[in-house]
């Protein structure tokens, strides 16, 4: 520790030194995820060697490739697996920045992106609408649709609690969250117990099995966008942090900005959860575990959860697809991982700065 | 720039919290406000910052009414030093200071490397160049007060409001937040703060405002202000006020405790 402090009080470019080594963990989350993402096709029931994989991705872009691979190979790539991998990485993705958003926004690392009822919200909707017995696609958009309302009306709740106004929009969100939870329990209990029960159970326990194109489009846009704005945000999430009053005097007009992040981290969560049921944990862990190797700075963190969330879904989701032949839902799984990785992650040494 | 506080009121719940203050702070002034607790000291800081915005009058900072000024423009006028700034994560020291800067960035953009020559200026100004890369946290509560002070020069604010900045300080760290602040009144800063502190105060302000009650009982020089009748009816406490080395020191001597 002490040697450290040393070195970086002789260097006149100690920000500068910091700044690169945090660009740098960006570089390197990066590589891993397209490491990871290439693997990802070798590994399962259907192992599809790198060259075939490659070839059929250029020849899919239009390239003049002849086909040394089977059309079956072809078809399991194009129409399961690239969906399948897409779709673990944008909601990994989307719910790790969701996750370090509501933590900047609401400046309290417990924060998750469930924080404001989103996931309660959406699974009180895709509930409904199966007990309904709509179609998949409306079952998305009736989550989606729900969980956005949901914040909606805890915002709504928000702005008239007395006092702190966090604490009020924390408070409104963990009751209109638990309210939707009594409503889908309800929903669960009067649901046909042959078929209609574990549907709504299965679905609820977050699961990328059934990933097709059709899920990748629904969630690609509105995931993209709450990304890019959140990318974009990272500074003003900084200041934010800080406090309302430090975040207005430094000329951050707070409650605009916050309103702008908790817009985007519910879009991103809205969309995560009515595609891919409730998965927990990433966005809990992954920022912290980002603020680890990435620091507390948004500027580096936002883009390391983006890339990290990213990682670890696909690589719990090939976990998944490994172990057994139907996949355990991966909601369990991050559950089963998250869980003793966060303990080891809390009890672990805490200080990214002075070593 | 000046700072023109014209018939300022605020009620809270209908309880009048500051009555009909008016002074004027002006350029390279260092002005502090004393007065006991539950005096307005905060209620009125808040209203000059633009955090409160529900009183009556105005408030002039280089003669445009801060109700007519977006954040950012505020932001450009006055630089806030919080009495202690606990933040959430675990920041550098380096990127604290660097938030001064986010007032002229458009809100998608982030620090240049320009802004980065600037903090490295502001912390070598208050004499913190050692501790850019240091947590935050781990700073003693004099640095952090420095820090605040670094960020605020950052910010390129002609007036810096310094809430309490002492109360939590030993006493060498006291003095040298007090004389960093000092220097910068000679620089055309105009700084003023709130303060538990008389003798403080005495030492260092241009000018004392003694608030009670939501209300300034005086407005002058600090040898004018600092009286043993001044000091009684703020704290409610009889002292005889001493006054050493020509006068440029007071000492205030409880009289029913020794």
């Amino acid at each position: 520790m002490r040697n450290r402090q040393k070195t970086e009080k002789d260097t006149p470019l100690g920000a500068e030194a910091a700044q690169r080594r945090h660009r740098a963990v960006l570089v390197i989350l990066a590589a891993a995820l397209i490491l990871c993402l290439l693997l990802s096709f070798t590994l399962g029931r259907y192992p599809v060697p790198l060259r075939e994989l490659l070839g059929i991705l250029a020849a899919k872009l239009g390239l003049p490739v002849e086909p040394f691979w089977t059309r079956q190979m072809e078809l399991a790539v194009w129409n399961i697996r690239l969906p399948r991998v897409l779709l673990s990485v944008l909601v990994g993705a989307s719910l790790a920045a969701a996750g370090a958003g509501f933590q900047g926004v609401f400046q309290n690392p417990m924060a998750s992106p469930d924080v404001l009822g989103a996931s309660a919200g959406a699974g009180f909707g895709a509930a409904l609408a199966l007990l309904l017995d709509l179609s998949n696609s409306l079952v998305t958009l009736l989550a989606f649709g729900m969980s956005l309302l949901t914040v909606a009306l805890v915002f709504l709740i928000g702005r008239y609690v007395k006092g702190d106004r966090l604490v009020g929009l924390v408070l409104s969100g963990i009751i209109i969250g638990s309210l939707c939870q009594s409503a889908t329990s309800f929903i669960k209990l009067v649901a046909d117990p042959t078929n209609k029960l574990p549907q709504i159970t299965y679905w609820l326990m977050g699961s990328l099995s059934g990933a097709s194109w059709r899920d990748v489009r629904l969630a690609v846009l509105p995931m993209l966008l709450g990304l890019a704005l959140l990318l974009l945000s990272r500074w003003q999430i900084n200041v934010l942090t800080m406090g309302d009053d430090e975040a207005r005097s430094l000329g951050v007009n707070a409650p605009r900005v916050r309103a702008r992040i908790i817009l985007c981290s519910t879009l991103l969560t809205a969309s995560a959860v009515s595609v891919s049921g409730m998965i927990g944990w990433v966005g809990l862990v992954i920022p912290h575990m980002m603020r680890r190797i990435a620091g507390s700075d948004y500027r580096y963190l936002m883009g390391a959860s983006v890339l990290g969330g990213g990682i670890f879904l696909l690589a719990v989701d090939n976990l998944s697809r490994t172990v057994s032949e139907s996949g355990i839902p991966i909601g369990i799984l991050t559950a089963f991982i998250g869980a003793p990785f966060f303990i080891w992650l809390i009890t672990g040494r805490v200080d990214h700065y002075d070593g | 720039m000046t700072v023109e506080v014209e018939h300022l009121a605020f009620a809270y719940d209908e309880k009048p919290v500051l009555t009909d203050v008016s002074f004027t702070a002006r350029e390279g002034q260092f002005l502090s406000i004393l007065g006991p607790n539950g005096a307005g000291k905060s209620t009125l800081f808040r209203c000059i910052l633009g955090l409160q915005t529900k009183y009556t009058g105005s408030v002039r900072i280089g003669g445009t009414d801060t109700k007519t000024l977006s954040p950012r423009e505020m932001a450009g006028l006055v630089a806030y030093i919080p009495q202690s700034s606990r933040p959430t994560f675990n920041y550098s020291v380096f990127d604290i200071v660097l938030m001064g800067a986010s007032r002229k960035l458009s809100p998608f953009r982030a620090p240049s490397r320009e802004d980065n020559e600037r903090c490295r200026w502001a912390l070598e100004k208050v004499g913190i160049s050692h501790l850019a890369q240091r947590c935050f946290h781990r700073l003693s509560g004099g640095e952090q007060q420095l820090v605040m002070i670094a960020r605020a020069l950052m910010q390129d604010a002609p007036v810096l409001m310094m809430d309490e900045p002492t109360a939590n300080l030993d006493y060498g760290n006291q003095l040298l937040v007090m004389r960093q602040a000092k220097a910068l009144t000679k620089e055309g800063y105009t700084v003023i703060q709130t303060t538990h502190a008389p003798e403080q105060s005495y030492l260092f302000s241009d000018r004392i405002l003694a608030l009670s009650g939501g209300r300034i009982i005086q407005d002058g020089p600090p040898a004018e202000v600092l009286t043993g009748e001044t000091v009684e009816t703020l704290y409610g406490i009889s002292v005889r006020v001493v006054s050493l080395e020509n006068d440029k020191m007071r000492v205030c001597m409880p009289i029913n405790i020794i």
